[in-house]
């Protein structure tokens, strides 16, 4: 996808303080609107001059702004795992929820709750990274060992076996030990029940995840060139994509764990972001994150505002505003011909 | 040519045969296994009607409908696949994946919302009019994935990628509209949607006979046309078939096939998929062959599957769709792999 902006990092570094302030926008947008709706001044207070005995800034501090925050780390991750997946392999429909990713970390999540119910919020993040890198390692078998290789179509069909599969033992699961409320969670996605544990949790892990994922961006951009190209200039692809599939599992399992099957934002978003900011996979990774923060964020009071006073699963929100973009892509480089 | 017809032919009669006794033999261990066990012998018995009235309720109140409506559920969405593949000649296509259950299960669960209290849902009025209301919510899916895969002509790729899209549109409608509906409901329209059968009464079953006998033999009757057009659509049309226009008709059976499938059974993945696959291994590429052999391997698989859910984790039942996409997603990955 061709860029409108070319080669101005002064531009870039622009987009990037507008997306900024655009995301503390709709932060304090997230925090402010709810049930009841707190005025921003109130919401300012309450960050800065906390008072723990009025119930406005207790309602802020303790609910809609690790809501609100988990909301940006979550779209960050995620749009980042999309980046880096559709940076690898060269397939503009490789994401997260195509690739049954999430089924997988939402498969061991039940399995957990089943069989080990007393296991720590840990245990159960390690254990959805399991889950996500069953997933993926099965996907791209699938592909790897197919007569033609890892086409998009391929990639999707496999995406939609597998996370079948998966959905479907962990359907079993949750019918044998009436779990169904929790699967259904995850299934859906959603943030609600979201505290600042949770956000440590995402900022830990996913911190990990991030760092990792910069540190191979100038690699990812020679790989997404061709891996002969990237092989020519003396790079070990093997290394990078080990590395890169590491990322992708912290990355999506910490998002996985803490907001549940959130759909079609690691597909979105970096498309979005090639088409503004260029190839290269430096600039692509932090605007990713950016955009994908701003996205999940706006999606959550949307799932909020749609229903009121009941709140939507976010992640049927993404669905729907994925859903085009998904169908404009498969009518063109992914279906092309 | 003669002699490798009547030989085909021979081979056909023994495959149906092989697999009607099959389906008479899993038709006596579904009906006398369950939570409440029947020996064999008391099953037959009971059928003559010379059970206890304990045996006699199991029997013919619940056992029979469900095993009745998972031979014709099974039956109609094999066949469903076959057609789809043929017109599309398109390996992987299969209701499920293209989104036509899902329309179907979306159309149900409104019409289900909507009239809830104008209608007793066991009543046989609203018994009858629901595989209805799915052949419109099946249809109107069908033709919103046609034109959105449309771009001068339908690329096989495209269709399967865009019905995988629309499909995610349409299940992220239904959460969107689990708020709406009180959660008993709820719950009950989620496990149908992954494919339960659900509400097995004598009305289902009597509501869904004529769908299949008018549907299948339609079917059966246009193999001629399916033979044609899987030879690419200019051999078609060069031998005198009017391509878009038969299309259309097979498409409507398929769609009316699945539609009326999914409104008894609710959203079962991959069967349609798999089963003209094997129908094919066994008796080469002649629709007149596939679609017989395919009606009774469905029907067989869905009722196998059904006895196996019912089973498996007693007394929790595991909805039907769930086996079904447990035995049949490794053979999908199997031609996925295989295919170009």
């Amino acid at each position: 996808m061709r860029s409108f902006i070319h080669h101005s990092n002064i531009s870039k570094i622009i987009i990037h303080i507008l997306t900024i302030l655009a995301l503390i926008v709709a932060i304090g947008l997230s925090v402010s609107y709810g049930s009841t709706k707190i005025e921003f001044a109130t919401v300012w207070q309450a960050v800065f001059h906390f008072n723990p005995e009025l119930t406005s800034h207790q309602v802020v501090q303790e609910l809609r702004l690790p809501r609100a925050v988990s909301a940006a780390f979550v779209g960050a991750f995620l749009a980042v795992s999309g980046a880096i997946m559709q940076g690898m392999t060269r397939n503009p429909l490789a994401s997260p929820s195509i690739m049954g990713v999430t089924d997988g970390a939402a498969f061991a999540l039940v399995l957990m709750l089943a069989f080990a119910p007393g296991i720590s919020n840990m245990g159960l993040i390690g254990s959805s990274f399991v889950g996500a890198g069953i997933a993926v390692a099965l996907v791209f078998m699938i592909g790897s060992f197919s007569a033609s290789g890892l086409t998009p179509v391929k990639l999707a069909l496999a995406g939609v076996a597998i996370g079948t599969m998966l959905r479907s033992v962990s359907s079993i699961i949750s019918l044998h030990f009436n779990l169904e409320k929790e699967m259904g969670f995850w299934l859906a996605g959603g943030l609600d029940g979201t505290s600042w544990t949770s956000v440590q949790i995402l900022l830990i892990s996913g911190g990990v995840g991030l760092l990792l994922a910069l540190s191979i961006s100038k690699s990812i951009t020679l790989l997404s060139l061709g891996e002969d190209i990237a092989t020519g200039l003396g790079q070990n692809n093997f290394l990078i994509k080990i590395l890169g599939i590491v990322a992708i599992l912290i990355l999506t399992g910490a998002a996985v764990s803490i907001a549940g099957a959130v759909g079609f934002v690691g597909l979105i978003v970096p498309h979005i972001t090639r088409f503004i900011i260029g190839t290269d996979y430096r600039w692509i990774i932090p605007t990713s994150v950016l955009f994908g923060a701003l996205l999940l964020v706006l999606s959550d009071v949307v799932s909020r505002l749609v229903n009121a006073p009941f709140e939507t699963p976010v992640g049927a929100i993404t669905s729907l505003i994925g859903v085009p973009f998904f169908l404009y892509l498969a009518r063109g480089s992914g279906g092309g011909k | 040519m003669n002699l490798a017809e009547a030989k085909k032919k021979k081979k056909l009669l023994s495959v149906m045969v092989l697999l009607f006794a099959l389906i008479v033999v899993m038709f006596f261990v579904s009906l006398s296994t369950g939570v409440i066990k029947i020996a064999p012998g008391d099953v037959i018995k009971t059928l003559f009607n010379q059970g206890t009235d304990r045996q006699e309720l199991v029997l013919f109140d619940f056992r029979l409908p469900g095993i009745l409506l998972a031979l014709l559920i099974g039956a109609g969405l094999a066949v469903s696949g076959v057609i789809l593949q043929g017109i599309t000649q398109n390996e992987l296509a299969d209701p499920g994946i293209l989104g036509i259950n899902t329309g179907a299960g979306l159309a149900v669960v409104l019409f289900l919302y909507f009239f809830k209290n104008q209608l007793d849902p066991t009543s046989s009025f609203s018994i009858f009019i629901m595989p209805v209301a799915a052949l419109v919510g099946a249809v109107v899916a069908a033709v919103i994935i046609y034109a959105l895969a449309w771009k001068k002509g339908v690329n096989p790729i495209r269709l399967v990628l865009v019905g995988i899209g629309v499909n995610a549109g349409f299940a992220a409608f239904l959460t969107i509209f689990q708020l709406k509906m009180d959660p008993q409901d709820f719950r009950q329209a989620t496990v149908w949607l992954t494919g339960d059968i659900w509400n097995a009464s004598w009305n289902m079953v009597f509501a869904l006979v004529p769908w299949m006998l008018v549907l299948i033999p339609i079917a059966l009757h246009k193999a001629p046309s399916l033979n044609v057009m899987n030879l690419g659509d200019e051999v078609a049309s060069g031998l005198g078939t009017s391509v878009e226009s038969e299309r259309r008709f097979l498409l409507f059976i398929a769609v009316a096939l699945a539609g009326a499938s999914v409104a008894a059974g609710g959203g079962i993945a991959f069967l349609g998929l798999v089963i003209p696959h094997i129908a094919r291994k066994i008796m080469g590429p002649l629709h007149q062959y596939i679609i017989p052999v395919s009606t009774l391997l469905g029907a067989l698989l869905l009722m196998v599957s059904d006895t196996i859910g019912k089973n498996l984790l007693a007394p929790t039942e595991i909805p039907v769709g769930i086996i079904v996409s447990l035995l049949s997603a490794p053979y999908f990955v199997y031609l996925l792999m295989k295919t170009k």
